[in-house]
């Protein structure tokens, strides 16, 4: 088995917490779904986060100890079931992840459809263990599995003309109830930059834990990019469209001085309504400096080199 | 039983009761470590939402007496509003730990003062706490004897601010959902109305001292 790892991160630096060697147990409950090949041949790809880069600001490996799975899949931001926390856990079995299709479109020379299935198979997952800094100041480490989002544009080459990729999200008041009422415009749409889509850290996640993606997660794809607040981490994907212009975005649309199209960790810049400077982890009481690029900064710095991060927030 | 002994004797230990069945439930899930994932938040969200329903309840004893035809019925307010006042100390105290204590750097009160006057939600929740103090101070009967009834009553007029600043402490904090605020709104703006119009129609028969005291109530 191939096991990919970036020379810059060493996975020594990452706590084997006792949940995360539980994962088998995920895989063989999984296995009666038909994923459970795709599951147990993972490659894995460490990926650390919240790596401090000067010394004195260096963690020890307790401090990011994976989220306890109850954890992660009971305290959900998703608003198309509802906007409490444990909403999503109540209601998104109402959701049907199978058929599901995902259409790539627009600025493309191979514009394509793809069935779930296919995915998993035409990109077998990775695991990533990445941490995830909402916007209202909490944070978790999970264990992802998925696959870069690079290699599914890859195989619907971008044309010249492609510039950002936009996200949208299911919108079917029927499975999703929280989409009957008008708390967001519906559908849920995210975009990101061409080049910030190209990332290798910028992830399509299909599942969690080693198991496929619970419906609260955002079940049966989405998108996972770990250096921004997690609103840009799109969910339950229907269509990938690379367009011109930048895409008009849910957040941002809504609430433009409070929700910024990049909206990249920076503990610098301050919500209008509460600091960044700092994150609970969940399952933590005392709660931890926010690192810029919730910890990337080395890997993604560069992308924004020459901006304004205080204006381009 | 006469009405004011079985308000006295009935209503205001139940009110009393049920009023600290919140506090109850959340001591039992404290205990229990059942908060959920983000147990101060949850804490916060808790201690707040209970401190603006029992503060629009209080609010709701006045037009009730009159309504009801239940003048005794006043007896509970005084503890209705004590109560209203405890959990939006613990609210206020459970948000000063997060931002200190648990901030994870140490006690600084500096810090606190930033965070209440850059943010506005923060800002409108601190002045609401800040102006429930007095209200509590002087809930009590030796009170009203210092200030006089008159002088007693324009200060708990204190609480209608209260009330308002509560409400848009909730609707300014919430990021889409405004719904539930909204009703707290609603319910304000109804019993802050209730007292107006009381006022307008006695200040046409009254005289003015009198009409003030009424429609302070």
């Amino acid at each position: 088995m191939l096991i990919k790892r970036p020379d810059d991160i060493e996975a020594s630096e990452i706590t084997e917490e006792r949940d995360y060697w539980d994962r088998r147990r995920f895989i063989g409950a999984t296995a009666a779904a038909g994923v459970a090949l795709a599951a147990a041949a993972v490659p894995s790809v460490l990926v650390a986060c919240n790596r401090a880069a000067s010394g004195s600001e260096r963690r020890t490996s307790e401090d990011d100890e994976l989220t306890p799975y109850d954890d992660v899949t009971s305290y959900n931001n998703f608003y198309e079931f509802g906007t409490g926390k444990d909403d999503p856990k109540k209601r998104a079995h109402m959701l049907r992840t199978r058929p599901w299709t995902v259409v790539v479109e627009g600025e493309v020379h191979r514009p394509g459809t793809f069935d779930i299935d296919e995915l998993w198979s035409r990109f077998p997952p990775e695991e990533r263990i990445y941490c995830l800094r909402c916007v209202e100041a909490w944070s978790m480490v999970i264990p992802w599995l998925g696959f870069p989002l690079k290699d599914l544009l890859g195989a619907v080459e971008p044309t010249s003309h492609a510039k950002f990729v936009e996200f949208t999200t299911l919108h079917d008041p029927e499975q999703m109830p929280g989409q009957r009422r008008d708390v967001l415009p519906w559908p849920y749409v995210e975009g990101l930059r061409l080049d910030e889509a190209m990332h290798p850290l910028t992830l399509m996640a299909v599942g969690l834990y080693g198991e496929e993606l619970p419906n609260q997660n955002g079940a049966p794809i989405r998108l996972i990019v770990p250096w921004k607040y997690g609103f840009k981490s799109v969910k339950s994907i229907v269509r990938i469209r690379l367009t011109r212009t930048q895409p008009a975005t849910t957040w941002n649309f809504v609430l433009p001085r409070e929700y910024g199209f990049y909206a990249n960790v920076n503990p610098e810049v301050d919500h209008p309504r509460w600091s960044q400077a700092r994150e609970r982890r969940i399952g933590h009481l005392f709660k931890r400096p926010t690192l810029p690029f919730n910890g990337y900064a080395e890997q993604v710095a560069g992308l924004y080199d020459g901006m304004d991060l205080g204006r381009y927030y | 039983m006469t009405q004011g002994q079985w308000i006295r004797r009935v209503v205001k230990p139940a009110a009393i009761v049920l009023s600290l069945v919140p506090a109850a439930l959340l001591l039992r899930d404290t205990m229990s470590g059942n908060l959920g994932s983000n147990p101060i938040e949850t804490l916060t969200h808790r201690t707040g939402l209970t401190a603006i329903t029992l503060l629009v309840i209080t609010l709701t004893v006045t037009p009730a007496t009159r309504l009801l035809r239940l003048p005794a019925l006043v007896q509970v307010r005084r503890v209705l509003g004590l109560l209203t006042f405890c959990y939006a100390t613990l609210h206020f105290l459970i948000y000063l730990a997060d931002q200190t204590v648990f901030a994870g750097q140490g006690l600084s009160l500096a810090a606190v003062g930033e965070d209440v006057a850059k943010r506005p939600y923060i800002t409108v929740g601190f002045a609401t706490f800040l102006l429930l103090v007095p209200l509590a101070v002087t809930s009590t009967k030796g009170w009203v004897k210092r200030l006089g009834g008159a002088r007693w009553l324009r200060l708990h007029q204190l609480v209608y601010a209260a009330a308002a600043g509560a409400v848009f402490h909730f609707l300014w904090l919430v990021k889409a959902d405004t719904r539930l605020p909204a009703v707290y709104g609603v319910l304000v703006v109804a019993l802050l109305g209730y007292r107006l119009a009381v006022r307008r129609r006695g200040s046409r028969k009254r005289t003015p001292s009198a009409a003030a005291a009424e429609g302070s109530r």
